[in-house]
């Protein structure tokens, strides 16, 4: 536990040594507000919710959580630091582990500094807060598997171009499997088990049922698993690296 | 303290390290020989448990690396070629993680941390991210890091590549003042060096061993002229394996 909290606070200190940290705040809050009030008609609509603003997550997500994500192993390859975070008493795991949550606790952050929408929301009317808080999680789930995928991608690269655009082409199939776009493709001759398997991969249909307000165990248990079974690949792609 | 075992890697159909054994005990300062690409590096790597050998075996202290990795990296500091650093951070911030991670704590660290930075002279920088530091300063945050929890086994590739004759001088003193309680592995292909530092001169060429003897001793083969036992060794070495394909 004490190293990958060591890990942990290495990461974080080092988003916020650059201007990585900053630039992407700034970037993140500004684009979530255009999205929302122009895109997303917050006032126009004249209902008491969130769902102007939500509704974008998923579509800033796919650009701006690649971008955080593809330095993490990528970066130790390119600059050499990964053969001295190896050779530290650290078990692959813990060094896997340590860095995901830091970049997920940077984009907690970054998600947080959304609350002026939350208080705005409430200011204009009356809303739900209980769909609000629930949404919340949904979208940082969301994240969580985004950088699971991210992480995992980056692993393989000592380019974080290479890193940032295979991971948002991967996270885009994650995103499209529930939409027509992919289904489809596959509704006319497809078997109806595998056509449903496909669409109960989207990002999209899970979050959606999240940020209605339902938390449903299923939707926990996908994300969890999404974020589990990358984070396992991560560090078997370390292993295997070390090996060829 | 540390025992090879018929160490080999092989890329491909390459072979770069090749069923390479020696032991070598606490006391010793080893220096590792040869020229460029004869797989002293990749030897490192797979000592300090990076690199996944393709067949034979590594004991650090009684514990096998790949079987109990966490146990003989424990027991070991490595300053890894070029000194890969986090260049966002402070030295200070960076000695503190090396800190955490090697389990030090309380008073102890404290101690420890003062201990280097003053060993290796790194007051006047600590507040400057490693990025804008000079090269040799850079090695010896490097150098710092590997030394930090005092282990028993230290494993230093090329430490004084790019440094000034004074740093140079430095880094040996420090090397030789350490030298007593540990076993000390040094990569070089500066042969003053292993006059210099090394009690013991471990010579390899295209992933094999060589020659394995005293410095004194090596040196004396051609009457003091280490350069030119080094040149006759390894060339020599090159040469048989040209006719060998041949």
């Amino acid at each position: 536990m004490s190293m990958i909290k060591a890990v942990f606070r290495r990461e974080l200190q080092s988003y916020f040594a650059t201007p990585v940290a900053y630039v992407f705040i700034v970037i993140f809050l500004m684009l979530m507000g255009a999205f929302t009030f122009y895109l997303g008609a917050f006032f126009e609509r004249g209902q008491a919710d969130l769902r102007a603003f939500f509704n974008f997550h998923p579509w800033l997500y796919l650009f701006l959580v690649p971008a955080i994500a593809m330095r993490l192993w990528a970066e130790e390859r390119k600059s050499g630091t990964i053969e001295l975070l190896m050779t530290l008493p650290i078990t692959p795991w813990q060094a896997v582990l340590g860095k995901f949550m830091a970049a997920w606790a940077f984009a907690g952050i970054a998600l947080a500094l959304t609350f002026p929408i939350w208080l705005t929301v409430n200011y204009l009317g009356d809303p739900d807060n209980g769909v609000i808080l629930a949404a919340y999680i949904g979208s940082l789930l969301m994240v969580g598997a985004f950088l699971a995928i991210g992480a995992f991608l980056s692993a393989f690269t000592r380019n974080q171009v290479i890193a940032f655009v295979v991971t948002v082409v991967v996270c885009f199939s994650f995103l499209l499997s529930g939409f027509p776009l992919v289904l489809d493709a596959f509704s006319g001759w497809a078997p109806q088990l595998l056509v449903d398997g496909i669409a109960s991969l989207s990002f999209l249909t899970h979050f959606e049922n999240i940020s209605k307000g339902v938390i449903d165990l299923r939707d926990l248990i996908y994300f969890a698993l999404v974020i589990g079974t990358f984070l396992y690949a991560n560090t078997i792609v370390l292993g295997w690296k070390q090996a060829d | 303290m540390i025992e090879i075992q018929g160490l080999t890697k092989r890329y491909g159909r390459h072979t770069v390290v090749d069923k390479l054994s020696f032991d070598c005990a606490a006391g010793e300062v080893l220096g590792f020989l040869g020229p460029n690409g004869a797989g002293k590096s990749t030897t490192m790597k797979m000592v300090t448990g990076f690199v996944v050998p393709s067949a034979g075996s590594v004991r650090v202290c009684d514990h096998d690396i790949q079987t109990e990795t966490l146990a003989a990296q424990k027991r070991m500091g490595y300053l890894p070629e070029g000194a890969p650093l986090y260049a966002e951070m402070t030295p200070r911030q960076f000695l503190e993680f090396i800190a955490d991670v090697r389990g030090l704590s309380g008073s102890r660290r404290r101690q420890r941390l003062d201990e280097v930075i003053e060993l290796l002279h790194l007051g006047p920088v600590l507040r400057q991210t490693i990025e804008t530091l000079s090269k040799g300063f850079k090695r010896r945050v490097g150098l710092a890091q590997a030394i930090l929890h005092d282990p028993d086994v230290l494993i230093l590739d090329e430490p004084t590549d790019g440094l000034d004759p004074n740093q140079k001088h430095e880094v040996r003193q420090l090397i030789r003042s350490m030298s007593a309680q540990k076993l000390i592995i040094i990569s070089t292909h500066i042969l003053e060096e292993v006059e210099a530092v090394c009690s013991r001169a471990i010579i390899i060429a295209d992933g094999r061993l060589l020659v394995d003897d005293t410095p004194e001793a090596l040196a004396a083969r051609e009457g003091g002229d280490l350069d030119k036992v080094f040149r006759q060794i390894t060339q020599g070495a090159t040469s048989t394996e040209q006719e060998a394909v041949a």
